[in-house]
């Protein structure tokens, strides 16, 4: 699986690649992270807030901080 | 908020044991009770403004926009541009989705003007320290700047003066998920959380500011220097504002301490339009996607309608 954590360096966006990781740790899944911190990749993406979650280059999150729990089930 | 006044005097009177009168006690009372009003005001309007958030997100914004006409579309832009979040950080991937689906230059910038000027930070301030009927003048000029200089850029056909790239951007359509009620109330939580916590310190310092002023700076002192027939010291605070770049937390609290000194009325709304509209942070930050000169422009037609909504204000509010 591969994760990209879309954000300009925000305390959000480092909030959402943790809470992630947890997410994935917990499922036992294994995932690659990338950051993206250019804005035209992210606009590529159709992302318009920031920080957002894109896993296999889809959006699944934009623009806020889910729980590690609702990121499980995203996940999954 | 009875009780909150009660508390204030508690805190200053009682447990500081300040004589009720002296300058000194009555900043404490004035600090305590301002404070703790405006932290609870301003995290209710976050938590509403939140919820809010949740059903006006950007992709939508976009979708209401599209293809609008002049006028219409600059008043829903202007709008919807009051709930919808905005950080100078997400200005980029906002613009640049934007024009991809078709929202005319003009009403772009009639939402980009009015989404952090229109914010909730700041009318949840205004409201608490200066009262409803200067926090809806200020919410009306904003709108209305919002408004007019969306519509006099979108006439001046400046679409090339848009760096090129932007029109080459195809991105991928994003499906939103559907929320649940409980997935609402956590965001709009977590709202509270990270906007307080960048803010509290803040409104208390300026708070802080503003109680020493009250206490100790002569009624009238700004009378002669920022009164209402001082015809420069309108575009003075609009220049002043924009270096303390969206920092309504920390100005406002000072700004409502000043107009009780003498600033005139006007003036102080166009210093916090420009502290709240106009940032260096943002310039450089929309830079990458507009050409110098229409940057220029974008600033200028801004500076030229806070000025004029200010002396305005000056000459017809007495």
């Amino acid at each position: 699986m591969k994760i990209k954590v879309l954000g300009g360096g925000c305390a959000n966006c480092a909030r959402l690649e943790q809470n992630a990781r947890k997410a994935c740790e917990e499922l036992g899944v294994k995932a690659e992270f990338e950051k993206v911190t250019d804005y035209t990749k992210m606009a590529a993406y159709g992302v318009m807030s920031t920080p957002a979650l894109v896993v296999d280059e889809e959006v699944k999150v934009e623009g806020r901080v889910p729980s590690v729990e609702e990121l499980k089930k995203l996940l999954q | 908020m009875g009780l909150l006044e009660d508390f204030g005097a508690w805190v200053a009177f009682q447990l500081l044991n300040l004589e009720p009168g002296s300058a000194l006690g009555e900043a404490v009372n004035f600090f305590v009770y301002d404070s703790l009003k405006v932290l609870l005001l301003l995290a209710a309007m976050v938590f509403l403004v939140g919820l809010m958030r949740t059903y006006v997100t950007p992709q939508r914004v976009k979708k209401w926009l599209g293809g609008r006409k002049e006028g219409v579309g600059n008043v829903l832009a202007a709008l919807l541009g009051v709930p919808t979040p905005f950080c100078s950080c997400s200005a980029v991937p906002l613009f640049i989705g934007f024009v991809e689906s078709g929202v005319p230059l003009g009403i772009t910038f009639s939402f980009l003007i009015s989404s952090p000027m229109v914010n909730e930070v700041a009318i949840a301030l205004l409201l608490g320290l200066v009262g409803w009927e200067i926090t809806v003048l200020y919410i009306v000029s904003g709108l209305a700047i919002a408004v007019v200089a969306g519509i006099a850029i979108g006439r001046m056909k400046l679409e090339n003066e848009v760096e090129d790239f932007v029109y080459e951007i195809r991105s991928k359509e994003v499906k939103e998920k559907q929320m649940t009620a409980r997935e609402r109330i956590a965001f709009a939580k977590n709202e509270v959380k990270t906007i307080m916590k960048k803010v509290s310190l803040y409104v208390l310092l300026a708070i802080g500011v503003g109680a020493f002023i009250h206490g100790y700076v002569p009624v009238g002192f700004l009378a002669e220097i920022a009164g209402k027939n001082s015809f420069l010291a309108v575009p003075v605070a609009v220049m002043i504002g924009i270096p303390l770049y969206s920092n309504a937390a920390g100005t406002i609290p000072v700004v409502q301490a000043l107009m009780a000194k003498g600033m005139a009325l006007g003036t102080a709304l166009a210093f916090m339009m420009s502290v709240t509209a106009l940032s260096f942070p943002e310039m450089i930050i929309l830079r990458k996607v507009l050409k110098p000169k229409l940057v220029a422009i974008f600033v200028g037609i801004l500076f030229v309608s806070i000025v004029l909504v200010g002396l305005l204000f000056n000459a017809v509010i007495g």
